[in-house]
């Protein structure tokens, strides 16, 4: 296996999952758990815990043993230790949050299919040494959290009328939003969001739409 | 610029098709249309009362609203003295219930504006028909209101449909509801008639089939609309009508009036060629048929144009007018 490379400044690293590569908001990746979670704040933060700590800990246990796998077969192994970290995962939320856990839990379990956590360990992992990896994991799983989080909480308080559970709409909540449609019109608005203050900043969209799905 | 003075050179005007132009703005067929619907508003104000023009002037208001804060987010040209924005709103309150609270075509108006036309790029960009994804997303949002709030008209004889449609009752009791309601009225046959004036429960738009007619009438006698795509949906709706207890109900009953003639010969989301509008026609009829007797819905039209709107751009393209060459053969 090749040498590590030298790593980016931690600040890029972070900004990178955080905003310009998001994984759900510029990446398109885990769209269908991220409709199907953020029906209220509270299930898409406990996913994005979740994802958050999964992200972090392959990433950088990817980055320990990249140096005496077999490259051709590294896939299976990549997802062998995601699959150890989210058994776990699974486990501690099951024991300590298992109210919420009754509402999220099939989607903790699929975390070992998120394409956003494999694609980090290919593309990252393989490249960079253990600290690179552990701030690369954070940067990326913080987005995914920001962004269950954001999706959650405008969808409950349209929705539900509620944040946290605690009703604070004086009027009547529009259902549509926290039906599975109003779940991909709130991630599409985010979206355009994301894309606007890009343009804000200076880049140009590009030409095509949407990106890989997962 | 007197006669004395001659241009030295003609100009060559160079652009691309169409090169023939009506004559005729969108502003003013918007607003022929907008005409054209004002006699079903009179009529739903005699029968139901002044809230109708309440919720109309809110749906209006929550359309117009939408698209003047979507044309400045987007600095386009505001496309509000144009009357499409108004034609949307109209056209979404003639959808709705006339005992639906006054604030929820407002929501419904800004909603259809915004997720239909803005984010599509505007005017002419739309997929879809607005009026009816607003009532779509309604139907979503405020379940409840949009199938209970229904008022007894005024006048006529059908009484007892304050809770449903006859439509909806039918659907759920099938002809034990039937035989109630035809037993509610006096003189046995004349059902088909209070549902042709509009004395009937149901949309505040669809009721008086008479007043949808007045209306369409002048839209043809203007050319504004063709019969292409109005007939064949009736017609697609006739061949399902046989499968239900009363055909004619089925047919005078529910909005396939307003929607034959209003809803699905928008120029935006509907065919431009004969051949294309007569199978968009037939496609929404027959769809109509399937929602009302297998679906989970009293009345389909509103979903059957919705999903006919997405095969437009395919029949637009699969009836292609063959171009003129001077030997007749295709170029």
């Amino acid at each position: 296996m090749s040498a590590n490379r030298p790593p980016p400044p931690v600040s890029t690293m972070l900004m990178r999952g955080l905003f310009e590569e998001n994984p759900i908001f510029r990446l398109a990746l885990s769209l269908c758990p991220a409709v199907a979670v953020t029906t209220a704040v509270k299930n898409g933060l406990m996913l994005g815990v979740a994802v958050l700590v999964v992200q972090v800990l392959s990433s950088m246990s990817g980055s320990l043993v990249k140096h005496i796998i077999n490259p051709k077969i590294r896939i299976p192994v990549f997802t062998l230790l995601i699959a150890i970290w989210v058994s776990a995962m699974d486990m501690i939320l099951a024991a300590y949050f298992s109210d919420i856990y009754q509402q999220v839990g099939l989607y903790v379990k699929l975390i070992v299919a998120f394409a956003i956590i494999i694609s980090r360990m290919e593309l990252f992992s393989m490249k960079h040494s253990v600290v690179p990896c552990f701030w690369d994991g954070l940067g990326m799983g913080l987005g995914f959290l920001v962004g269950l989080v954001l999706a959650g909480a405008f969808r409950e308080l349209l929705g539900s009328g509620s944040i946290f559970g605690i009703a604070i709409l004086p009027f009547k909540p529009l259902l549509l939003v926290v039906l599975p449609a109003g779940g991909f019109f709130t991630i599409g608005l985010i979206m355009a969001m994301f894309n606007w203050v890009d343009v804000k900043r200076g880049h140009k969209l590009p030409s095509g739409g949407g990106g890989a799905h997962g | 610029m007197s006669e004395a003075e001659v241009t030295p050179t003609p100009t060559l005007h160079l652009s691309s098709g169409p090169h023939i132009a009506s004559g005729r703005t969108t502003a003013q067929i918007m607003w022929m249309v907008n005409l054209a619907l004002l006699p079903a508003l009179l009529w739903a104000w005699a029968v139901f009362g002044w809230v109708v023009l309440a919720i109309t002037l809110s749906s209006i208001l929550g359309c117009v609203v939408a698209e003047y804060a979507v044309c400045r987010i987007a600095k386009n040209v505001s496309t509000l003295p144009d009357g499409s924005a108004v034609c949307s709103g109209l056209l979404l309150a003639y959808t709705l219930p006339p005992g639906i609270p006054i604030w929820m075509p407002f929501i419904g108006g800004m909603l259809a504006l915004i997720f239909t036309k803005g984010i599509f790029g505007g005017l002419g960009y739309n997929i879809f028909n607005v009026a009816l994804v607003g009532r779509a997303m309604m139907m979503a949002t405020f379940p409840v209101e949009m199938t209970t709030r229904w008022l007894t008209p005024a006048f006529g004889n059908v009484d007892a449909v304050s809770a449903a449609t006859v439509l909806a009752q039918i659907k759920l009791g099938g002809q034990e509801a039937l035989a109630k309601i035809l037993a509610a009225v006096p003189d046995g046959g004349q059902l088909w008639f209070d549902f042709f004036l509009g004395m009937r429960a149901g949309s505040i738009g669809e009721v008086s089939v008479v007043m949808i007619l007045l209306g369409a009438a002048f839209l043809l006698w203007k050319g504004i609309i063709k019969l292409y795509i109005p007939l064949s949906i009736l017609v697609g709706v006739a061949l399902m009508a046989p499968f239900s207890p009363a055909p004619e109900i089925y047919m005078l009953g529910g909005g396939i009036w307003l929607g034959a003639f209003f809803m699905a010969t928008d120029y935006v989301t509907s065919p431009t060629m004969p051949r294309g509008q007569i199978i968009f026609g037939l496609g929404i009829g027959l769809l109509t048929g399937i929602i009302r007797n297998w679906g989970g819905y009293p009345e389909g039209i509103c979903y059957a144009i919705m999903l006919m709107n997405i095969l437009t751009p395919a029949l637009n393209d699969w009836f292609r007018p063959k171009r003129l060459t001077a030997d007749g053969a295709p170029s």
